[in-house]
């Protein structure tokens, strides 16, 4: 077992590496750096998604609305305020952390299915008031977001930003890693397992429950200020509940619950919908939709989950047959 | 006394019938959920989207057969009910040893795959359904004037809602029905097919959408979207009343439906977020819903 252990960790640093290298090096090997940076965005909101589904058991149906807020929040600060890039990042972060407190605070006082309920509802709030308020620009959204600089790099530049956003994905991504791995990641493990055990064991479930929403709104909001910045716009595609929807699925697709899923899952979607948006118009939604059902019959481990599993395997029965054939 | 806080009453009156039409169709929405809920212990994220259905295939048959309203009314349910057959066989049966979580995922899915297959062939524009012969016009009560064809989704609404109740509540096939949700296992050793209960009961919500489907038909802009946007009310509703109860949920709606049009009146800009508003309170207050127990 002990050898099992050891090998897998090898192999996923590894794996670990060559993604990296991969990331580093995709810009200069002729891959569009906006796609990119999209994806890395997407990505870093499927992790946070993650953090509260695969490792706290919590589905929030509302995840668009903190992704969305944050990046209203950024575009407004940065292009209407005037705020530097910096602080108009933080400030959409932090009104992702505030609003992740009130939801979460009615949120977690259902569980399970009608956790998914409230949040959906509660972000269409939101949406409804992010369409009538006069500061995101309604229907037409908020336009022409400048980049600016950051410590006197010039962020307008692609592939300048691109770094920037790769080292905001990668600590991101560092964080939540961190964050599962720490005993407070292990009494979340504890509660997905098994609520009223760990409420038996004198945890206080609900405010565990809560930090958790909390921190995966705050890394939800981050990702949609650095859209913003990105793409130099927001609008109430950010907030709708179809974005909700697909947060599930690419976290679903690629595998909940591993650190690599939401990530192998967001950039298999976002890039999926890039390649069919022109091609096949209404029918995106119906092949979204289609591997949605796939997923949830057939396929509920994910990509990452599948491959996890199916190195396992090999090396148990690798372990096994040396001592099959001793005896 | 025409005006009542600076509001002509005319207008009043007009938007609180339009909030009881609105909250006639939470009703049975939410009712359809409720009993879907209560046995197979899913939520249908899909009833949104067959309510939809309900209504394109109602349109679609007029437009192609001409068949009439009053067919529909009973064509349509059939319909709905053999497509929530297929689901329920095909689907779900294989996600109840399952978190509830999947099958609302799967149903989701579902969703948007009959939405975008509409959205497809009939695109986001939105179709109109003309209101049947016998139901056009309005009478004049002389307070106000009311028209035919609102006061009658109100009546049918109502009378599918109570008979529904009473189906379940009150008859033997109603008691199988909720025995079965307290403990499908003893149920099943008296010699009673519950899986096929279960079919059939998926079936019968989803055909209470389609019936929904119908009779909203003539007073709503048909777009594919249709369901989508009204489900997320209607669990907003649900969360509100709690799945406990049959009867609470139908008080919920219509209550719910009143105070939005009531909202529309007086505070515009708000009526959108109302119910959302008055969810928050409750959970605030009594988590398990107005009607629901606690566990």
């Amino acid at each position: 077992m002990v050898t099992n252990q050891s090998t897998l960790y090898r192999n996923a640093r590894i794996v670990w590496g060559l993604g990296l290298l991969a990331l580093l090096a995709a810009p200069f090997v002729g891959v569009y750096p906006v796609f990119l940076m999209n994806g890395l965005c997407f990505a870093m909101f499927a992790c946070a998604f993650n953090l509260l589904l695969g490792f706290t058991g919590l589905l929030s149906f509302g995840h668009a609305a903190f992704m969305g807020t944050a990046a209203y929040v950024t575009g407004w600060m940065v292009r209407s305020a005037g705020l530097p890039v910096p602080l108009g990042v933080l400030a959409g972060t932090a009104s992702a952390a505030l609003l992740g407190l009130l939801v979460g605070m009615v949120g977690i006082r259902r569980q399970g299915i009608y956790f998914a309920m409230v949040t959906l509802a509660m972000a269409q709030m939101i949406y409804f008031i992010c369409l009538q308020v006069p500061y995101t620009g309604g229907e037409d959204g908020l336009q022409g977001v400048p980049r600016g600089t950051l410590l006197g790099l010039d962020l307008q530049d692609d592939r300048i930003m691109y770094f920037v956003v790769l080292a905001v994905f990668v600590s991101v991504f560092l964080g939540i890693v961190r964050i599962v791995h720490s005993p407070y990641g292990q009494v979340l493990k504890a509660i997905r397992e098994n609520e009223p055990r760990a409420i038996s064991l004198g945890y206080a479930v609900d405010r565990y429950k809560l930090l958790a929403f909390v921190l995966s709104t705050t890394l939800a909001g981050l990702a949609g200020s650095m859209k913003a910045m990105v793409l130099g716009f927001a609008t109430l595609s950010d907030v709708h509940w179809s974005l909700s929807g697909e947060v599930v699925l690419m976290t679903l697709l690629g595998g909940m619950g591993t650190f690599a899923g939401p990530v192998v899952g967001a950039v298999g979607i976002i890039g999926l919908q890039n390649l069919l948006a022109d091609r096949v118009g209404s029918w995106v939604s119906v092949i979204i939709g289609a591997i949605f059902v796939f997923c949830v019959i057939a396929f509920r481990k994910g990509i990452v989950g599948e491959l996890l599993a199916w190195q396992q395997r090999v090396l148990q029965a690798r372990r096994q047959a040396p001592s099959g054939a001793a005896k | 006394m025409t005006e009542i806080f600076g509001i002509p009453i005319q207008a009043l009156l007009g938007q609180l019938l339009l909030g009881l039409v609105n909250g006639s169709f939470y009703a049975m929405l939410s009712l359809g959920l409720a009993v879907i809920f209560g046995l197979l212990g899913i939520v249908n994220f899909a009833h949104g989207a067959l309510y939809m259905m309900g209504a394109y295939v109602a349109w679609a048959c007029l437009d192609a057969w001409g068949l009439n309203y009053w067919l529909a009314l009973g064509a349509v349910p059939l319909v709905l009910g053999v497509v929530g057959v297929a689901i329920e066989r095909i689907f779900l049966k294989r996600l109840y040893q399952l978190d509830p979580l999947y099958s609302l995922l799967l149903t989701f899915g579902l969703a948007l795959i009959f939405e975008g297959v509409l959205r497809d062939r009939y695109g986001v524009s939105g179709q109109q359904y003309p209101v049947p012969e016998a139901l056009q016009g309005a009478v004049n009560l002389g307070f106000m004037v009311l028209p035919v064809y609102r006061a009658w989704v109100v009546l049918a609404c109502l009378t599918v809602c109570l008979a529904t109740w009473f189906l379940i509540e009150k008859t033997r096939l109603g008691a199988t029905l909720r025995a079965g949700t307290e403990n499908p296992r003893l149920v099943q050793a008296f010699g009673i097919n519950v899986p096929r209960m279960v079919t059939l009961t998926y079936a019968g919500g989803a055909a209470l959408a389609g019936l929904a489907g119908v009779l909203a038909a003539p007073v709503v802009q048909l777009t594919p979207l249709m369901g989508s946007n009204l489900i997320i009310v209607v669990f907003a509703v649900v969360v509100i009343g709690g799945m406990g109860s049959i009867l609470g949920s139908i008080l919920t709606g219509i209550g719910l439906g009143l105070l939005e049009g009531l909202t529309k009146v007086f505070y515009p800009e708000a009526s959108s977020i109302v119910v959302f508003v008055v969810m928050v309170l409750v959970l605030m207050v009594r988590p398990a819903g107005l009607f629901g127990k606690e566990k």
